[in-house]
């Protein structure tokens, strides 16, 4: 088992070194930097389906027992988002093949694209919070560098953003660890669990939770802290952009997500009712900020802002279910989302723009695009049969079965406002005819070739049906996030698969 | 700049940086060293042998391109957490053999192994930095 809970760690590693060593041959560096993805689908898989059969995985590395060494841990939750990651960041590799540059290319774009999945994988799997810090580190400096790589006066703007909030954004949660260390003398999270209950000083466990909101709160871009996220995602590279998209923010949520049940999970009065006002601020302030756009990147960007006040609406509730319809909603926006960034790079690469001003008429010219946008796009704003239905319906069940009205009633809202969005993308760059203003702007581009055209299109094509296929066999889906959402709520099997003993 | 005093003290001060950096990588395990400081060791005799020389020499020395170093130094890193998978440790579990050379224990583990790729992974970066910048203002 050890050898599976370190394999998607190692092999991106690997990858990462392999392609750093063909410096050019682009194509063999294309290929090596697939087995990063690969090995985290077929690992995250096969542990879903190991912790299913039984029960929660871990390994002490390096043999050092375990509240003292480095523990990798794999509960329900954590494979199912490594199979996720595995899967968008497998759709935006094999889209950037058809668009990237074979500069980006050289300057190693496929091995920063590999260690920043290192740093995904470790963050989902590690047990420790020191150790998730670290992972954190290697995932932001990774996405540092893709988002500067191949430089630019707007690129380099939009990373010192970047760069400036999540430093700040590290602090905190370097500030928020040493703390918990000299409140409970230990950073193993299964330990933590059992001995956050026991300090005498509940309050000051109630401010370091603080500094873990603000630290994760940031890099997941929650309210109030996430006006760097559409500032900055706009100007890398669209494969770049979809795969930060993907998982970076995600991770973000993870954390608070495994923090907040695991540790801080005694004042949820207080703690998880902030953490709801918040999930509402950032539903209603990132929907109307994207309805304010005109960039297809920077509307998206805003949706990206609203939609995590969804996956933490889920964990503010904080029953089972409503941490299933979190689950379900990270899994479904992960696929969505990432495809809608890709629709994106085609369009830009079939209209020479991404602003919704200068496009038009896409629906004659690429009929199969705005089909694939239209199934995406609906399913983002939660119409039945989408993925997007089931796991909206799970949360707002879960909301009115806990009475939490307010929030619920915001969640519908929002579901409007962004139809409301997406129908402005449908008009402006489908539906209306070329705009006059913008002439010649198509004869100019070259034409796609028929490799590239198939490289893009079909990461598309695969997460779309596999956010449709989501949508109308949302059963053993649910039950899998309905089970991962238990084990988080009751995290004795977590804790006794660590420490191995009940405590 | 030519020197004769510098390229001269150059001459043998690199060959003693060169030896100690040795010294720090073997001695990391009990006492101060290890490979980090080993890598800036040599990084910085590299960096002196640009300085005295130039820096094209300073890039033939290395033989190899420094990128090429950061990635066999992170490969062997990666590779002494393997040999524990085949005697069913934990993965990373430090595996050590003991040697008697003239009537004395020598111990060698595969934490030394990673030291080594950490050493070869500072050697890339910091000449890589160095060589940059001394670039950038000749």
């Amino acid at each position: 088992m050890n050898l599976l809970l370190v394999t998607p760690i190692i092999v991106p590693m690997l990858a990462a070194i392999a392609a750093l060593a063909f410096r050019e041959q682009p194509s063999v560096r294309r290929i090596i930097s697939l087995a990063g993805p690969l090995s985290m689908l077929a690992a995250g898989f096969a542990l879903l389906v190991i912790v299913d059969r039984d029960g929660i995985q871990s390994t002490n590395l390096g043999d050092w027992p375990a509240p003292f060494g480095i523990v990798l841990v794999a509960d329900l939750f954590s494979s199912f988002m490594l199979l996720m990651a595995g899967i968008v960041s497998l759709a935006a590799l094999v889209f950037s093949f058809g668009t990237l540059r074979s500069r980006n290319i050289r300057f190693g774009h496929y091995s920063v694209v590999n260690l920043m999945l290192v740093g995904v994988s470790g963050a989902f799997l590690t047990g420790d919070m020191f150790n998730l810090f670290v992972w954190f580190e290697l995932m932001l400096i990774s996405s540092f560098v893709l988002l500067a790589l191949g430089g630019g006066r707007r690129r380099i703007e939009g990373s010192v953003k970047y760069v400036a909030i999540n430093l700040l954004s590290s602090a905190f949660f370097l500030a928020g660890a040493g703390l918990l260390y000299a409140t409970t003398g230990t950073l193993n999270m299964a330990d933590l669990s059992v001995k956050i209950a026991e300090v005498d000083n509940q309050g000051l466990v109630t401010t370091i939770a603080m500094f873990f909101v603000i630290s994760f709160g940031l890099k997941s871009a929650a309210f109030p802290l996430f006006f760097w996220l559409p500032a900055s995602y706009h100007t890398p590279s669209i494969d770049v952009t979809a795969l930060f998209s993907g998982l970076l923010t995600k991770v973000g949520v993870y954390a608070l997500i495994r923090t907040f049940t695991l540790i801080f999970a005694n004042d949820v009065d207080f703690t998880h009712t902030l953490i709801m006002v918040l999930a509402g601020f950032t539903m209603v302030v990132g929907v109307v900020g994207a309805v304010a756009q005109y960039d297809y990147r920077r509307l998206l960007s805003f949706h990206i802002v609203s939609q995590i006040g969804y996956m933490l609406m889920g964990l503010s509730i904080f029953t089972p279910a409503a941490l299933a319809g979190a689950i379900l909603f990270i899994a479904h926006n992960i696929l969505v989302k990432t495809s809608l960034f890709l629709v994106g790079g085609l369009l830009a690469r079939f209209s020479g723009t991404e602003s919704l001003n200068r496009m038009g008429d896409m629906y004659r010219r690429k009929p199969v695009i705005a089909g694939l946008f239209a199934v995406a796009a609906l399913s983002l704003a939660g119409i039945p049969p989408s993925s997007g239905f089931i796991s909206k319906l799970a949360l707002v069940r879960a909301g009115i079965e806990d009475e939490a009205y307010v929030i619920t009633g915001i969640s519908l809202f929002v579901s409007l406002l962004t139809l409301y969005s997406m129908t402005k993308i449908w008009n402006s760059v489908f539906w209306r005819p070329m705009p006059e203003t913008a002439p010649g702007a198509v004869a100019e581009l070259p034409p796609v070739r028929r490799l590239n055209l198939l490289l893009m299109l079909s990461p598309i094509l695969f997460l779309v049906g596999l956010s449709a296929i989501f949508g109308f066999v949302a059963q053993p889906v649910f039950e899998i996030a309905t089970d991962a959402a238990e084990s988080l709520i009751d995290p004795s099997a977590y804790v006794q698969a660590v420490l191995g003993e009940t405590p | 700049m030519n020197s004769v005093l510098l390229m001269t003290t150059a001459r043998l001060l690199i060959s003693i940086l060169l030896l100690f950096a040795i010294f720090l990588l073997v001695r990391g395990h009990n006492a101060p060293g290890g490979g980090f400081i080993a890598g800036l060791v040599v990084a910085s005799a590299v960096g002196l042998y640009a300085l005295s020389f130039d820096i094209r020499s300073a890039r033939s020395l290395l033989r190899l391109h420094p990128s090429t170093y950061i990635g066999g130094g992170l490969f062997i890193a990666v590779l002494s957490a393997v040999p524990a998978m085949f005697s069913g440790d934990p993965f990373m579990t430090g595996i050590w053999v003991d040697f008697t050379v003239a009537g004395e224990v020598v111990k060698i583990g595969t934490p030394l192994l990673f030291d080594l790729g950490v050493f070869f992974v500072v050697v890339g970066m910091v000449t890589i930095a160095l060589l940059w910048l001394a670039e950038e203002e000749g």
